[in-house]
């Protein structure tokens, strides 16, 4: 059985699973157009594997941001396996092409999905960070959501008292969320307000406090060190906090995402991703090369615009994602 | 993984490219290459780049190579040149209706910045054009949007016109007209949601806006950060509504932007405006020169050699030359040389153009910041002609008082000092260095 046949049994098995498949595919249904499209055609024009076969391959996985180094790098390695199993058709390559980019997310690890890792019974604290605009409240709510469903207790911090109208936005979704919202007034210091966020937390026997922070470019050194403040005045208070630090990324950003990421881990020690915006055109492909060289994995997508729009990530399906139109075909 | 500048890249090929007489094919394949991948790495459309390798390499086989350049400088120059070409020239115009009010309609995908981008154009109309616009709030989905701006307006004691989440944007931009006219407002800035450029019912909605209230002018806000789907973007924005401008936002960053060429690629419209940075203020004409360097990775020795040659003339720098060499250099030559300095551009870019520089240890890293540089200028202004001539002369009490004229303080005129004496020796040995190599060497103004 070829790894795409696998790819799609995984998300025929139980129904669950289907429903996780679909979401992705309904949400990245504009992604998945041009990108398998563009596959699609490619293998159409080119039946023989050759250097104009992989050139072309090239651009298509570039077109999806998946960045200079890490294409040129899979694309050799494509080279290599053609050579070793003498593929000639194009139409056997396919399956090689999704299998090699399941295989960036996750080098040698093992193929799981990484959840969020909260504590059982004490309280856990997540902070969110990212640079301006790429959705930090809007997925914050979202979560919120998610994990009151779960059954959890969620209280939010409006750690954004910079840009005009952010308190004002998380309130709105903390009560769409129904949980509580812990703020202060616009201009006031985001470290007093994550600190006043964890006590009443605590007070409320919350198991989740999630700690909103305003958006902010990872080349300003000054802002980059009021966030390793607040981190600090997590880790004071809470053992083992924060549990979570989730970098939000949007999925039309370019290149600069894995600076990002790297400026961010180097302050505040990432340790999940949030791709948001993927509902667009946009084919947020840089998170592969984040994961193979910042090793930070992706935890959630999200997915449209509604409150149930946030999907916990899974590399399967992402690429399920981008590649369905293709298997659909095939059968 | 940090994309090393061009330049860097560069530094290796063009020393392979020696030699006189025409540039081949060789040459420029080999160069080319390097340019896509830094072009690439910028985040400038495939597709773009394509056609813009294809163009450079049929300029450039063949040409004559300048006297002063190897092959590979001659390369990089078109490259600079056609990339300048297609970014278009400066143009950060704002249409002036017939008949008040003129409306401008900002529009694009969500979190690009069009509400603080809106809060930014409405002060530089007022401040640098003397109108008195009005603010329209017309994003009635994301929470809080309305009321975002209105906290913008207060920021600028602007009025903000709102219908609360519940009205129809078509009819708020409708009656904001309505009202900017019978209060006198000359403009009115209509703020509009973030949408997908797919989502069709949205799409629709502000074609329905523009035929409603018939702007004069319509932005694309895109953040300068987007990658290869920039090109999708603007494109359907442009198609759909038929833009006039484009307003690049975070370009504080430290993006390379290639966005930028892209954008102006597919639509062949106008970008207009950077926001360059979270203030109010911060919202300047777009430079589309100083972007095609950012693009390039700014280390483009090229440039650097024609802005040294043009903003530094041939007599003064020999002056220089020979005073760096007696250490005779003063603190008024210092001045000068800020002076130059500064007209060439932001120092940042200036140090990365500097062949080597980024491999220099201790500049890498080198925050470079113009307000330090500010303070420096103010110190020097401070002091008397003789101090500047002589800075021997410095004691306790002049110190004071230089700190007391510029604002700062006495550690900062200390440092200073020190940096300054540390700097004479440092010019000696470069001097000196130079010697040693013939020709015509880099001859920088402040080195």
């Amino acid at each position: 059985m070829g790894f795409m046949d696998k790819l799609k049994n995984r998300f025929k098995q139980n129904e669950e699973a289907e429903e996780v498949s679909t979401k992705y595919k309904e949400g990245m249904k504009k992604s998945r157009q041009t990108f398998s499209g563009k596959i699609n055609d490619l293998i159409a024009r080119y039946r023989k594997v050759d250097e104009d076969f992989f050139e072309e391959l090239e651009e298509v996985l570039i077109s999806a941001d998946v960045g200079v180094t890490t294409v040129m790098d899979l694309v050799e390695e494509l080279k290599m396996e053609v050579k070793r199993q003498n593929i000639k058709d194009t139409k056997d390559i396919k399956e090689t092409i999704s299998e090699k980019l399941v295989e960036i997310y996750y080098g040698e690890d093992d193929e799981k999905i990484e959840g969020l890792k909260l504590e059982e019974k004490e309280l856990s604290v997540i902070l969110v960070v990212g640079v301006n605009g790429v959705g930090k409240t809007t997925s914050i709510g979202k979560l919120a959501n998610q994990l009151k469903l779960q059954g959890k207790k969620v209280v939010l911090a409006a750690g954004d008292t910079f840009r005009a109208g952010a308190i004002e936005q998380l309130e709105v979704w903390g009560e769409r969320a129904g949980v509580d919202v812990v703020k202060q007034g616009a201009g006031s210091d985001p470290a007093a307000v994550i600190f006043d966020g964890i006590k009443s937390a605590k007070a409320k026997n919350a198991d989740v406090l999630i700690c909103d922070t305003a958006g902010r470019l990872q080349n300003k050194v000054n802002l980059m060190n009021e966030l390793s403040k607040v981190k600090r005045v997590i880790e004071r208070e809470v053992p083992n906090a924060p549990h979570e630090v989730l970098l939000v990324l949007d999925a039309t950003t370019g290149q600069n995402a894995l600076n990002q990421a790297k400026t961010f881990s180097e302050s505040t020690n990432v340790s999940g991703i949030v791709l948001t915006k993927l509902d667009g055109t946009a084919k947020g492909g840089i998170v592969l090369a984040i994961r193979k060289e910042l090793n930070i994995p992706v935890k959630y997508v999200g997915l449209g615009e509604r409150i149930d729009d946030l999907q916990e990530f899974n590399a399967h399906a992402f690429v399920y994602g981008l590649f369905a139109d293709m298997l659909e075909e095939a059968e | 993984m940090a994309f090393e500048g061009l330049a860097d890249r560069l530094q290796s090929t063009i020393k392979k490219i020696t030699g006189k007489g025409k540039v081949n094919e060789q040459d420029v394949k080999e160069m080319t290459r390097e340019v896509r991948l830094a072009l690439l790495e910028a985040d400038v459309n495939f597709k773009v780049v394509k056609d813009l390798i294809k163009r450079i390499k049929e300029r450039a086989i063949g040409q004559e190579v300048m006297e002063s350049l190897t092959p590979g400088q001659q390369v990089i120059k078109v490259v600079k040149e056609e990339l300048t070409e297609l970014m278009g020239g400066e143009n950060s115009k704002i249409a002036v209706a017939d008949r008040a009010p003129t409306v401008i309609m900002m529009v694009g995908l969500q979190g690009a910045g069009k509400t603080t981008t809106t809060g930014k154009l409405a002060n530089l109309l007022r401040k640098k054009h003397n109108r008195t616009p009005l603010l329209a709030a017309c994003d009635v989905y994301r929470p809080a949007a309305i009321k975002q701006l209105e906290t913008l307006g207060e920021q600028l004691t602007m009025p903000v016109f709102s219908m609360g989440t519940e009205a129809n944007p078509i009819d708020i931009a409708k009656k904001a007209i309505e009202k900017a006219k019978e209060e006198h407002h000359d403009y009115v800035i209509i703020d509009t949601a973030g949408r997908l450029h797919v989502d069709n019912e949205l799409m629709d909605e502000l074609q329905g806006i523009k035929t409603a209230v018939k702007p004069d002018e319509i932005f694309l806000v895109v953040d300068s950060m987007t990658g290869q789907d920039a090109v999708n973007v603007a494109e359907s924005f442009n198609e759909q509504l038929d833009l006039t401008g484009v307003v690049l936002t975070k370009l504080d960053g430290d993006t390379r932007g290639g966005a930028a060429l892209s954008i102006k690629a597919v639509t062949d419209k106008p970008i207009k405006f950077a926001g360059m940075g979270e203030k109010l203020d911060q919202l300047e004409a777009f430079h589309p020169e100083r972007m095609a360097s950012r693009i390039l990775g700014m280390g483009d020795v090229l440039s650097l050699i024609e802005k040294a040659q043009t903003n530094v003339d041939e007599k003064q720098a020999k002056e220089l030359e020979e005073k760096m060499r007696t250490m005779s250099f003063t603190f008024d030559d210092f001045l000068e040389q800020m002076g130059q300095v500064k007209n060439m551009g932001p120092l940042d870019d200036l140090m990365a153009m500097i062949p080597g520089a980024s491999k220099m240890k201790g500049l890498k890293n080198a925050q470079l910041d113009e307000k330090q540089l500010s303070h420096v200028e103010a110190i020097i202004q401070s002091m008397t002609k003789k101090e500047r001539q002589d800075p021997g002369l410095m004691n306790a009490s002049r110190k004071k008082r230089i700190a007391k004229g510029s604002g700062t303080s006495v550690s900062q005129v200390n440092r200073l000092l020190k940096q300054f004496d540390e700097m004479k020796k440092m010019m000696k040995q470069m001097t000196n260095m130079q010697k040693g190599k013939k020709g015509k060497g880099m001859k920088l103004p402040f080195m």
